[in-house]
């Protein structure tokens, strides 16, 4: 990186400076679409740009402080945010048919998040001393450490969160080291459960939105509306886009979420095929940035750490995307720093600080 | 490290997967897409036309429309607005469980997991701002339309007339089904750009402008409708009668100038839309005409001159036609032609109908119009039933014809038929729509010589005098000519004892008649029954205030009627 008087600066408060522009300018740019698709409301713009500045806040604010005190914690916010998370299976609040929220009073917040970023926290913990790759009883450590919060959130029901969080354990435990064999075999592990998940931990709405993405046209009017609207929108853009403001789909209010989870729909059709290519082209950037951030980390924790954080928002961005776009089944994954609202946004910035750090501090070990 | 270069190969591929997906929907399904996209917005709706109005001879409106807007709900949204339906309820001037039984096989179809249907009406035709207040909920869902509804200023006194219009304006009874396909405009449509609510956002084009229905003048004159309406309605109260009917028809043009009916129903309340309050009786009800005919029987005499006005016949009775009896009300001993008509004999005017052969009868009621459709094209027109002679059986049925029993006929055909008499003996074609240029002579057909009908017309006058059966359809000023008739009315085959028909149809100014009118009061109660008591004073009454209104010169001032009695003194002693 080049050391002059900015460079300094940035380096002084640990803020890497290509990641800092990607992430401003997908969020600026997201603040732009959000206009268009929230019906031009400045109120829902500026309340997104107060989240934005927050996750922005508290990504400065990690970002001072070095690994270490995250290993030294991990364990504890991990077993915290479990506790939380039977907290609401006891007495959390019910909205939209789920119970994911814990009413503090003051807030009400979402355990489930804190997860996203325990669960790498505490598998690097877990395997930051162990030899790698990992022997087969650390392996069943590292799988319980991540089957723990999985099942608990996905009996909320947030399959979307379990998901990320059940991914976030794959990815440290791939990012360990696990043998290809291993890992083809837990794959395999997998597939077979797939009949057993069906049957035993998904609930109906989430058995008809994957039947829904096998074949969307079979219920045009109910579950598959959203994804039929969303292709529409998409394809209605052309090459060049309808224009910012000219959207007719979301502004006619035919699709649906349009601010929110579906909002790349909504981009799609007035920024076309050559905006979709620049806001993937964005991603793009900020993955790989953070990926080349994390592969600098000094030791197991850090890297397990960066790069879990790092494929998190991997999985958030193309998982939305592919959803959007009908490649995938229509999972609740906002897309990140663009889509309105979400704890998960919070979440996210938090991650980058925590990237941040890591790389800002490589040269010091966490132990 | 391979596992860093898998990822970054994974992020490459994922990135690839997802571009290449967006190219897809943007470059090669893009029209259909897009054609679909369109398909949700694009709307092609219907601009409703205006009914044509209908008016009277003066431009005086009888049928309005005006804009009203009905409610309409979509199910699907709307069931899920449960919450809000009291509210609702509350604006459209219903309760919840209206709107519940309105929407109740949606409910059901739910219930069973079918899907509810796409349009329910939840209240029709409110006044616009009254639908813009229900609008202004904002509940989804909810709709409104614009329609027109059928207004009619006159209500009852022109409902058998004009008919009226369903809910959708489309005519369904009287003038507003004859003359619908004038009447009715033609939709237009529009396209217009509409949000996922349905509500209207822009209009993109305009397909097809809506064309309004044409204007239909009737020959009705709008104020002689009331007057002849309050005189029926008056005469049908007062002798408690079960219905009655009037026609006014103008003796130069054949137009109708009134028509009217009892017992009536106020056609801007749907409650009131009940078939019996609603018939035009004086074209759907045929009836026996009695006594009202036999001006045309002593016409038929005077045209085979055979017999003249002062022709004196022997009166006494009852007259024995095989086992039947003719009888009169009084022996009026010997009449001349003349006074057979103003005393109405039944056994003078069969004495002079037997004298010559039933043909020339029958002829006589085929010209002036019996038996066949008047060809206004009003709804439900009963022709009446006018047998050939050779079924009238024999001789009684020959008489029972020259005094108006055995055959019938509505009162449009017997308002046609004094018109005659009225024209010098010239039928004109009748119309209920306005001419608006001079009649074409080549329609107009003689059928009596002039001079039988002037002294037909001569008798009639002696009719209305005080010594006739019609006097009370005197009118002050003016000459009256025209013929009671009390007919026993026919039920189940049998004449009924104590009901009858009371008839007048009458003609003035006498000297030139310009307006014919016909009454009948259907079983009046209360003693009175005889046309001259019942009818003939409708007519005085109606005729009274139309002269006057229009303009018509009175042929009888006091210096007048000194000169006209002179000449009239043909007293006959009784």
């Amino acid at each position: 990186m080049e050391q002059n008087d900015n460079g300094k600066l940035f380096k002084l408060i640990h803020l890497d400076v290509p990641l800092l522009l990607g992430l401003l300018a997908v969020s600026g740019l997201g603040m732009i679409v959000l206009y268009s698709a929230g019906q031009q409301n400045m109120d829902l713009v500026l309340g997104q740009g107060m989240r934005l500045g927050l996750g922005f806040v508290i990504m400065l604010a990690l970002a001072q402080a070095p690994p270490r005190y995250f290993r030294l914690w991990s364990p504890w916010i991990y077993l915290a945010g479990i506790a939380l998370l039977l907290a609401v299976m006891a007495v959390g609040d019910i909205s939209k048919g789920a119970q994911r929220w814990l009413d503090l009073g003051v807030i009400r917040f979402q355990p489930s998040e804190i997860m996203k970023l325990a669960v790498p926290m505490m598998m690097g913990w877990f395997f930051a001393e162990k030899p790698l790759p990992p022997r087969w009883l650390h392996l069943l450590g590292g799988v319980l450490i991540t089957a723990i919060p999985f099942v608990l959130i996905a009996e909320q029901p947030d399959l979307g969160t379990a998901l990320v969080v059940g991914s976030a354990g794959a990815f440290a435990l791939f990012l360990a080291g696990l043998s290809w064999i291993i890992m083809f075999g837990l794959a395999l592990l997998l597939g077979a459960a797939i009949p057993l998940f069906w049957t035993f931990i998904m609930h109906d709405y989430q058995r008809q939105r994957v039947l829904t993405f096998l074949n969307p046209e079979s219920d045009p009017l109910g579950t598959g509306y959203h994804i039929i609207q969303s292709k529409i929108a998409i394809g209605s853009g052309g090459i060049y886009g309808r224009g910012w403001l000219n959207g007719t789909q979301s502004h006619l209010d035919f699709l649906p979420e349009g601010s929110t989870d579906f909002i790349f729909a909504a981009f799609s059709e007035e920024f076309g095929l050559v905006g979709a290519c620049l806001l993937l082209a964005l991603y793009f950037f900020i993955i790989a940035r953070s990926l080349y951030m994390a592969a600098g980390a000094p030791d197991t924790y850090t890297r397990l750490l960066a790069g879990s954080l790092t494929l998190i928002f991997f999985l958030y961005a193309f998982v939305n995307s592919g959803m959007v776009s009908g490649l995938l089944p229509v999972v609740g994954l906002p897309l990140p720093l663009f889509s309105y609202g979400g704890t998960s946004l919070v979440t996210i910035m938090a991650g980058f600080g925590i990237l941040m750090s890591v790389y800002s501090h490589r040269r010091t070990p966490t132990r | 490290m391979t596992r860093a270069g898998l990822v970054l190969s994974l992020l490459a591929l994922v990135t690839a997967s997802i571009v290449v997906r967006a190219a897809y929907l943007q470059l090669v399904h893009k029209d259909f897409l897009q054609e679909q996209g369109d398909e949700r917005f694009l709307r092609v709706v219907e601009v409703p036309a205006h009914r044509g109005m209908i008016v009277d001879r003066n431009g005086e409106p009888l049928a309005v429309s005006s804009p009203v807007d009905s409610i309409w709900a979509e199910p699907k949204a709307f069931l899920e607005q449960h919450a809000r339906w009291p509210q609702l309820a509350a604006a459209l001037g219903m309760t919840a469980a209206d709107l519940e039984k309105k929407l109740a096989p949606d409910i059901e179809r739910q219930s069973v997991n079918e899907k509810p249907r796409q349009f329910v009406y939840l209240r029709r035709h409110l006044a616009p701002d009254e639908a813009r207040r229900v609008l202004q909920l904002d509940i989804p869902g909810v709709y409104a339309q614009r329609e027109y509804r059928r207004y009619y200023p006159d209500a009852e006194v022109t409902s058998h007339l004009l008919g009226f219009t369903d809910i959708d304006d489309v005519g369904q009874e009287g003038l507003e089904k004859t003359f619908d396909t004038q009447l009715r405009g033609i939709p237009g449509q529009k396209r217009v750009i509409k949000d996922r609510l349905g509500r209207i956002v822009e209009d993109v084009e305009n397909i097809q402008s809506p064309q309004p229905g044409r204007k239909l003048t009737l020959s009705i004159d709008r104020r002689l409708q009331y007057q002849s309406y309050r005189a029926l309605k008056a005469a049908v109260m007062e002798h408690n009668a079960k219905a009655g009917s009037a026609v006014i028809v103008d003796v130069k043009t054949g137009e109708i100038l009134a028509m009217v009916d009892q017992p009536a129903g106020n056609p801007n309340n749907r409650a009131d839309l009940k078939s019996d309050l609603l018939r035009n009786r004086a074209v759907t009800d045929a009836y026996e005409p009695g006594s009202t005919v036999k001006a045309f029987t002593i016409a038929m005499a005077l045209e085979s001159g055979k017999w003249a006005p002062a022709s004196l016949v022997d009166t006494r009775g009852p007259l024995r036609i095989g086992r039947y009896r003719v009888r009169d009300v009084h022996n009026y001993g010997t009449l001349d032609v003349t006074h057979i008509i103003s005393k109405s004999s039944n056994i003078g005017t069969t004495k002079i109908a037997l004298s010559l052969p039933a043909e020339r009868l029958w002829k006589v009621f085929k010209d002036i119009g019996f038996g066949a459709l008047t060809g206004l094209g009003l709804i439900g027109e009963q022709p009446g039933v006018l047998r050939h002679f050779n079924k009238w059986g024999g001789e009684i049925g020959h008489a029972n014809h020259s005094f108006g029993y055995g055959f019938s006929v509505n009162m449009l055909q017997l308002a046609q038929a004094y018109t005659v008499l009225a024209a010098d003996g010239v039928r004109r074609p009748l119309t209920i729509l306005k001419r608006q240029e001079p009649l074409d002579p080549a329609l107009e057909r003689r059928v009596l010589p002039a001079k039988v009908t002037q002294q037909v017309r001569a008798m009639l006058e002696q009719a209305v005098t005080s010594q006739g059966t019609g006097a009370k359809a005197d009118v002050p000023g003016y000459r009256v000519a025209g013929k009671t008739g009390t007919v026993h009315k026919s039920i189940g085959g049998r004449y009924a004892k104590n009901r009858y028909f009371s008839l007048f149809a009458g003609m003035v100014p006498a000297s030139d008649p310009r307006l014919v009118m016909v009454i009948i009061v259907d079983e009046p109660k209360g003693g009175a029954y005889y046309g001259g008591t019942v009818a003939a004073p409708v007519f005085g009454r109606t005729m009274g205030g139309v002269l006057r209104i229009l303009n018509v010169t009175p042929d009888d001032m006091p210096t007048m009627k000194i000169a006209g009695a002179d000449q009239s003194v043909v007293r006959t002693a009784p």
